[in-house]
């Protein structure tokens, strides 16, 4: 692989406007997403939802966020400080650095120079997604220890559980897209899609995973909600009965990190089920646009269950993770497997 | 179950839809109160002077005996209360002193807005209660 010192300056430079275009974008949907999904669910329980700050309370993340930097930032005396503070960052930058290998749109060419519009392709890019939203539960593990306190320790470790038991499911569900893409390259995937329909009868739908998997794509949806925490699945900070969990001791500007990076990875999790089983970037509009309507499409749905279903109990959690969705998803790795070989 | 789930989203979405918020945006805008609505008191104003009698009847039938009352007699003869006043802190806003005045001098009004700063300022004294 060539050094980055190797690469010309436009690519350098095209590289850094990425990845400042992307962290910028991901931030804005993130601040955003709070303001629509509190003005969703408000209009679903038949009421308003913010509606002073600006124009239907558009403005009300930003007044949120200054509010949040100027609460007091309290850190209990007997906690581990360095980890104290460490933690809500642990949480949050794996969140960010996983969009990296997700692609935008197609390739494009300015002035006979091809820039994808990926900040970069790796050639194992879902593995390196599903070991990056890993460390996310160091993040919790260690927010829950740091605190001092037998509310968050116990809330950090229930967590952690959790997560773990879903990402093991829903790596397992997106094992079979790659065993029809043949490749764990995220681009490749995307490329893989764009194919004909494999059966000639329905060769009028597009080759995207949905079709072809709708099991993976149903396990991986709702595995991705339960490891990100969304409702019905957010026992980490379950307010009511937990006060919650591991970030009981967090105020101010960290307690908002977590909720960052609670709604970055909704971005995540929607851009990967995107690129996985909805083809991706591929669509009738232009690149990023059809990339764009299907996280906004996931970030809706994710929001609207939220608006419906009740919180699941830990044990209803613990056994739809290990008893249901695991061993379905290997059932379906089976399945795919078979087809593979020999159809 | 997966009927079920289904359900409950076309529920929500359906809430969705605009047209169905009941928020009031209160300050702004106030709902009319029913007209039997038990607010604040009045004490009901006749010509020159209220026109409660010092009777009694209603700190006797107070059952949060929030009302004082101390009558006394003007320089014609007639009995007016000279001390009138309703700890609104204790009022239970029940109604029975307006249906145990004999002469209908106390009346509640649609007043809800009731908040103060101080104790002293829940305290409504006769001149409070005529406006």
């Amino acid at each position: 692989m060539l050094s980055l010192s190797d690469q010309p300056l436009w690519f350098l430079v095209a590289m850094l406007v990425k990845i400042l275009v992307v962290f910028v974008v991901v931030l804005l949907i993130v601040a955003y997403t709070t303001w629509v999904e509190r003005k969703v669910i408000g209009h679903m329980q038949t009421r308003l939802g913010p509606m002073e700050t600006g124009w239907h309370g558009l403005l009300q993340p930003i007044a949120d966020g200054l509010k949040l930097f100027f609460k007091e930032d309290i850190i209990p005396s007997e906690a581990s400080k360095v980890s104290f503070i460490l933690a809500p960052m642990m949480i949050l930058v794996p969140a960010f650095i996983t969009v990296a290998v997700i692609p935008f749109g197609p390739d494009i060419v300015v002035g006979g120079y091809v820039i994808p519009m990926q900040i970069t392709d790796l050639n194992v890019g879902m593995l390196y997604i599903l070991a990056m939203a890993g460390l996310g539960v160091y993040g919790i593990v260690l927010a829950g220890w740091a605190s001092n306190s037998k509310y968050s320790l116990l809330g950090g470790l229930r967590s952690s559980a959790q997560m773990v038991s879903y990402e093991l499911a829903a790596g397992m569900a997106i094992v079979a897209v790659f065993m029809l893409s043949e490749t764990l390259s995220l681009k490749g995937i995307v490329a893989a899609q764009m194919q004909e329909f494999p059966i000639a009868a329905l060769s009028f739908l597009p080759n995207w995973y949905i079709f072809s998997q709708p099991l993976a794509f149903c396990l991986f949806v709702i595995c991705g909600m339960a490891e990100i925490n969304r409702t019905p699945f957010d026992l980490p900070e379950a307010e009511t009965e937990l006060v919650s969990g591991f970030c009981t001791e967090y105020s101010s500007m960290k307690y908002a990190l977590f909720f960052m990076a609670e709604y970055a990875n909704m971005v995540v999790i929607a851009a990967i089920a995107a690129t996985l089983f909805l083809g991706g970037w591929d669509g009738p509009f232009p690149g990023v646009i059809n990339i764009l309507i299907k996280i906004f499409g996931f970030m809706f749905f994710f929001i609207w269950v939220r608006a419906t279903v009740p919180r699941v109990r830990y044990d209803q959690l613990m056994y739809m993770g290990w008893k249901i969705f695991l061993p379905l998803a290997l059932a379906n790795i089976v399945i795919t497997g078979a087809v593979v070989v020999f159809w | 179950m997966l009927k079920e789930f289904i359900k409950g989203l076309s529920i929500t979405f359906k809430h969705l839809l605009p047209g169905h918020s009941t928020t009031v945006q209160y300050p702004k805008q106030r709902l009319q109160t029913a007209e039997r609505f038990r607010g604040l008191h009045r004490l009901v104003p006749a010509h020159d002077r209220e026109k409660c009698v010092a009777c009694y009847l209603c700190p006797t039938v107070c059952p949060a005996k929030c009302i004082t009352v101390e009558s006394a007699e003007n320089a014609k003869g007639e009995k007016y209360p000279r001390v009138y006043k309703i700890d609104l802190l204790r009022c239970i806003f029940c109604g029975y002193c307006v249906e145990a005045c004999p002469v209908e001098a106390i009346e509640m009004t649609g007043t809800y807005e009731l908040a103060n700063f101080k104790r002293d300022d829940f305290t409504f004294t006769k001149e409070r209660l005529l406006k």
